[in-house]
């Protein structure tokens, strides 16, 4: 007892005391997303948000003119790694904020540890159930897919869709809850569910599944999954010769410009609810969309548009707090007040995501997602 | 349903099989572990992506163009990473490190430099049109996988069973020193192994790519698990097994798919491969493996 009670103590002081060193430096802020690997699109378009982010936020400075350092670390999609990179983060780098990770089934894995280090730990783009029930520190800015999927199946339901067919990714966490969040909407909204069909998230091959949903005949088939294997799933569609008469709904992984690139005319007519868009008309939403594309050369997506906004909320967050401190800027982020390229923000006493006012349901068609018509 | 389903089955495992036949060769003539394999996959793919997108040539064109590439970069890691290995005669593990070690440091290297982002031929290299006989459908895309598979298969038999080429492989597959005291150049021979299955490497990537729309520098790496099985069911070295353990894993992924469980697909499949390993630890036509070469 003594033993740890020491260790404690030195452990305390060592950490102590870099923090003190820094107080004129800069703030650190770290971020864990997917570098490297298949799923590294999203980790490298969040990256490209949060850096444009953060040069408006350096030109003025944080705290009197401090300036936030940005350290991003690779998770490679992996579990462990992201563990590490939040430990690396917290441990070495002294962050006083963590964003991140990239994929539910990594915030699961490292928002234990930062909560326990009392780290605020901020997610752009885990939208899988239960994400802020790790902890008070946990927090996220992307909308829950359980509050976009209604509002997607009540405009399928509109135009006259009645019975269902869902797929998803079963090695996801992010495709498993977006699954059961369509399928507890779909319940909800009165649509018979004909058919349960499961893939890896990896597969190339879905000809059996859509071959067997082919033979059912629903009037829309609700995909729950990333946008490659969607990507995947359309295209085999279209040519085992399901037509424009089945609606494809999708989760949030739909919501990229990746599945006209890689899709084309075959992801035609497919709706997907999104919290953002490229083509929302408003003036601060256009600006970034202007200066995204100046400085990437090409277009941003929903993801580098939510980092782009958390990192305007997390600074500001730290600006209340009023000095580089985990424990008041968790404070602070609870009151944040903030209006970005998603719509008017605030946090829910649970820390998600407060307003579904900024959804949009989106309709594919010439390889490019436009608003829906009704 | 039936016959679509079977159809599926038996296009998912051509593609297994494509994947797999460069794959026994490398492993059961060169006696090697070499994980490299999925490498020349995505490398044929992207080179063939490279030559379609941004040189404008046709699939036919670029399909044995990509094919060669990574024969010559199979040859090339193979000399890279193995030739101290072989002379010093190093157990088998250090080589399935160092070319484990190897193929990581490729794979990040090639998704540094091309991003990881999914890419697909230009959708005009092959139509996407299904043809359609009674409540079956395939594509040109499909059908080309079906064709090339066949022709592959065959040739490499006839390559193997009936030429001096393919009986020095086959001596130097069953006692390479008993090769080399014959006159057998092993070196060039280990090479040409090499060479040949990079082009099949290649050659599979740009055809399966094609019919996936899903190229991608770790494509090769998803195919390894079942490449894997693939080989070690069919029996190392056995071209005829390949062929036929492909098409059993589709046809049971697929059946098991549309008539069980989506969700049971690889469970099943792999329970399968366990059970035959168990009665033919040597592979389904498992007596001396090398030999069939």
């Amino acid at each position: 007892m003594l033993r740890r009670t020491l260790l404690a103590a030195a452990a305390a002081s060592l950490a102590a005391t870099p923090a003190f060193a820094q107080a004129s430096g800069p703030v650190q802020v770290g971020a864990v997303e997917i570098l490297t690997g298949p799923n590294a699109a999203y980790g490298t378009a969040i990256r490209a948000g949060l850096e444009l982010a953060l040069e408006e936020v350096n030109e003025k400075g944080v705290l009197s003119g401090r300036k936030i350092a940005l350290t991003v670390e690779d998770s490679a999609g992996n579990k462990d790694q992201a563990i590490n990179a939040a430990r690396k983060l917290i441990g070495r780098d002294k962050v006083v904020a963590i964003i991140g990770p990239t994929l539910s089934n990594e915030m699961f894995a490292a928002g234990p540890v930062a909560n326990e280090r009392k780290v605020p730990i901020i997610g752009t783009s885990t939208t899988a159930a239960g994400i802020t029930d790790i902890g008070p520190y946990v927090f996220r800015t992307s909308l829950p897919e359980s509050d976009v999927i209604p509002v997607t199946l009540a405009r399928a339901k509109a135009r006259g869709v009645k019975t269902i067919a869902l797929m998803y990714a079963n090695d996801d966490a992010f495709s498993k809850s977006g699954f059961d969040t369509m399928k507890a909407a779909a319940e909800k909204a009165g649509l018979t569910i004909v058919a349960i069909e499961s893939f890896g998230s990896k597969d190339t091959d879905f000809s059996a599944q859509i071959t067997k949903v082919r033979g059912l005949k629903p009037d829309a088939i609700g995909i729950s999954a990333l946008v490659e294997p969607v990507s995947g799933v359309l295209l085999q569609a279209r040519q085992l010769g399901i037509g424009k008469e089945t609606l494809f709904v999708g989760g949030n992984g739909s919501n990229s410009p990746k599945l006209g690139e890689i899709a084309g005319a075959a992801a035609d007519g497919l709706l997907v609810g999104s919290p953002w868009f490229v083509g929302k008309d408003d003036p601060t939403n256009q600006a970034f969309v202007t200066k995204f594309k100046a400085k990437n050369g090409k277009e941003p997506d929903q993801f580098a548009a939510q980092a782009y906004d958390c990192m305007h909320i997390l600074a500001a967050a730290i600006e209340r707090a009023g000095a580089a401190d985990s424990e008041k800027i968790k404070d602070a982020l609870l009151q944040t007040k903030y209006s970005g390229v998603m719509g008017p923000f605030t946090f829910t006493p649970g820390r998600d995501p407060a307003s579904t006012e900024g959804v949009v349901v989106l309709a594919m068609q010439g390889g490019k997602f436009g608003v829906a018509p009704q | 349903m039936l016959a679509q389903q079977l159809v599926n089955g038996v296009l998912l495992g051509a593609t297994y099989a494509l994947f797999a036949l460069g794959f026994t060769l490398m492993f059961g003539v060169l006696r090697v572990i070499n994980l490299t394999y999925g490498f020349y996959f995505s490398a044929g793919a992207l080179v063939a992506l490279w030559l379609a997108r941004s040189l404008g040539w046709p699939v036919w064109a670029a399909l044995p163009a990509a094919a060669v590439a990574s024969g010559v970069l199979a040859v090339v890691l193979d000399w890279v990473l193995l030739t101290r290995l072989r002379r010093i005669q190093a157990p088998e593990l250090s080589s399935l490190m160092v070319t484990l070690g190897g193929v990581l440091a490729l794979y990040s290297a090639l998704t540094s430099w091309l991003g990881p982002d999914i890419r697909r031929l230009p959708p005009e290299a092959i139509s996407a049109e299904a043809f359609q006989v009674g409540d079956i459908r395939i594509t040109a895309a499909q059908l080309l996988i079906l064709a090339a598979t066949a022709v592959l298969v065959g040739g490499l038999l006839l390559l193997m069973r009936g030429t001096r080429l393919g009986l020095a492989i086959r001596a130097m597959a069953e006692k390479p020193d008993a090769a080399q005291l014959m006159g057998i150049n092993t070196g060039q021979a280990a090479a040409l192994v090499s060479f040949i299955s990079g082009c099949l490497a290649g050659a599979g990537g740009v055809l399966i790519g094609l019919n996936f729309n899903a190229i991608h520098p770790y494509m090769g790496e998803q195919m390894m698990l079942r490449g894997f099985v693939v080989i070690i069911v069919g029996g190392l070295g056995d071209i005829r097994g390949a062929l036929l353990a492909g098409l059993a894993l589709g046809v049971i992924e697929v059946l098991t798919a549309g008539f069980v469980s989506s969700s049971l697909k690889e469970a099943v499949a792999f329970l399968i491969l366990v059970a035959v390993l168990w009665t033919r630890p040597s592979g389904l036509f498992g007596r001396a493996v090398m030999r069939r070469a």
